[in-house]
């Protein structure tokens, strides 16, 4: 199975403090170890809420809001992407991670797989993917 | 955290450190068996103490310093026996000196080249296929016997028995607890890529009302290629396994159809091919080239996979190189299916002619005799040159091989629509 891991982000992080050297260093071991390991499929930093941008679309209108962000709490430093037994083997991994971190936050998403729809598409699904698919076939013909 | 939570973690950690534990242990004892055995007692005493004394911060370690004094345990009990074998005058079996090593030393030495001996262990030759994939799952995977029994839908007791002759064999063998060198390593590679494909290959096999076991042995063989490439990074062939494995994954979600029926490559909705593990299969395959690997078996059937991967639409598809790696597979892995699948590049490259001359000439093949895809792409190739009555019977003689309900049925449609593409001239 696969799990989204998200780092919540800190004051630190989104002053855009870099991490130490030691830090760098301790973390570049974890992920090489992780990677190792067969479990780490994609992971990256990402830029302060300052850098971001939301988008908003209500009642017909798009809203566009620049950062920085204030509900820290809710807000994303990295993410990492595992493929993972289960969601304990997640929970272990993200604890060594935070272990190497020192100190922090993530919360762990699996991922929707095809298996989590039940045996049968809904009919509805299965009719859109007909409809699609004769699409491509009407195209590949052409 | 309460005991079953406790229960589920310490699955957790097994599922992670259990590889590792028993490949540092066997270096120790010689014997993958016992040192099964012994990574076995390290579960069971952190399954009575860290429900009441917690998860150790570094749990790997805990097991690993627990199995390390089991190991001792044993190693002085048969030594005590020996001496009194001595003593008694007894001859001594031709035994292995077991002196107690310098166990820490031994253990400082890196994990990692541990794991790559148990895994070329796992598949020694002098086992059977299916007993290289059951110890390769249990003692690398870290399955548990029922997983993989239901996995490749056998009893349990079967499995537990492959297992159970498997470590026999090798220890009677007196299998060397070694990576391979010279010469024999490319042999003993093989044999462990091939292992790693087929758990791949049953797991993409599995269908819809299969047990999730089924699929899951695709993520399995996944995981122990993404490790053995790590392991042995300057091996081509591996990086062309994985490679190769991560494209095929990629369409998993493409291939079965809303009713279970199998999807054709060229007729895949391409937007459900998942782009991070062709990303993943590219990135392996480069690598692989880069070791300069470009020509083994497992390289170029990524290479072809990559070149259907890198295609937008079917109309995309670059037919000419994906014919000359096929001419290349050819010498270096040749086979009838591989004939088969050339000439189908080869009329997708250059016309259906060019194409049913090599399928003509596979013909006489008698491994293909029986095998429903060959008169299924003569059908088509014939089909295409607007030779209808030929191309029926083909379909309809595709229709009788096959052993899929749904694909017959898929067939016998093709053939009545030849039908009604007959001349008049041509009606019976």
């Amino acid at each position: 199975m696969r799990c989204l891991g998200l780092l919540k982000a800190d004051q630190e992080t989104e002053a855009g403090v870099p991490p130490t050297p030691e830090l760098m260093a301790r973390m570049g071991e974890f992920m090489e170890e992780i990677t190792k390991a067969g479990v780490l499929l994609a992971t990256d930093g990402l830029h302060p809420s300052s850098k971001g941008k939301r988008v908003r679309l209500s009642k017909g209108e798009v809203t566009v809001t620049d950062g920085p962000f204030t509900e820290s709490k809710e807000l994303v430093a990295s993410y990492a992407l595992f493929d993972v037994k289960s969601m304990e083997e997640a929970v272990e991994w993200t604890r060594r991670f935070l272990e190497v971190l020192g100190e922090g936050e993530c919360e762990i998403r699996p991922i929707f797989e095809p298996s989590d729809f039940g045996e049968e598409f809904t009919p509805e699904q299965r009719e859109a993917e007909e409809r699609q698919r004769a699409q491509m076939d009407a195209k590949a013909k052409r | 955290m309460t005991a079953p939570n406790t229960h589920r973690a310490i699955e957790a950690v097994w599922r992670i450190e259990s590889a590792k534990l028993i490949a540092g242990l066997a270096r120790i004892v010689g014997d993958v068996g016992l040192a099964e055995d012994l990574a076995q007692d390290a579960l069971v005493t952190a399954l009575e103490r860290w429900p009441e004394s917690g998860v150790p911060d570094n749990p790997g370690a805990w097991l690993m310093a627990t199995g390390k004094n089991r190991a001792i345990d044993r190693l002085r009990r048969r030594k005590l026996l020996e001496r009194k074998h001595e003593e008694l005058g007894h001859e001594l079996e031709a035994q292995q000196e077991m002196a107690v090593p310098d166990l820490d030393a031994a253990l400082d030495d890196d994990i990692g080249d541990d794991l790559l001996r148990l895994m070329f262990t796992a598949c020694h030759p002098v086992l059977s296929t299916e007993a290289r994939v059951a110890l390769t799952l249990r003692l690398l995977g870290g399955l548990t016997t029922e997983e993989i029994a239901r996995a490749f839908l056998v009893p349990a007791t079967t499995v537990a028995q492959r297992i159970v002759r498997a470590k026999r064999t090798l220890a009677e063998a007196r299998v060397p607890f070694e990576v391979p060198r010279g010469s024999e390593l490319a042999a003993r590679l093989s044999s462990v890529l091939g292992v790693l494909y087929l758990v791949f290959n049953e797991g993409y096999s599995a269908t819809a009302g299969d047990d999730w076991m089924r699929p899951a042995l695709c993520e399995d063989a996944l995981r122990l290629g993404r490790i053995l490439a790590e392991l042995a990074p300057e091996e081509p062939e591996v990086h062309g396994l994985v490679a190769l494995m991560e494209i095929q994954a990629s369409r998993s979600k493409a291939r079965i159809g809303p009713s279970g029926e199998p999807i054709l490559l060229l007729d895949q909705n391409r937007a459900r091919w998942d782009q991070l593990l062709i990303r993943r299969g590219l990135a392996a395959l480069a690598r692989a080239e880069e070791q300069g690997g470009a020509f083994g078996p497992y390289a170029l059937q990524a290479a072809i996979a990559a070149c259907h991967a890198r295609a937008r639409t079917p109309g995309e598809t670059d037919w000419t190189r994906i014919a000359a790696l096929y001419d290349s597979l050819a010498q270096v892995a040749p086979s009838p299916i591989v004939e088969l699948n050339r000439a189908v590049a080869i009329s997708m490259a250059f016309g259906p002619e060019v194409g049913l001359e090599r399928v003509d000439a596979l013909m006489s093949e008698p491994t293909l005799e029986n095998y429903h895809l060959l008169p299924a792409v003569r059908g088509d190739l014939l089909e295409k040159l607007d030779r209808f009555d030929e191309a029926r019977a083909e379909f309809e003689r595709a229709a009788s091989l096959t052993r899929n309900a749904r694909e017959r049925q898929l067939l016998l449609e093709r053939a009545v629509a030849c039908e009604g593409n007959l001349r008049p001239e041509e009606q019976e």
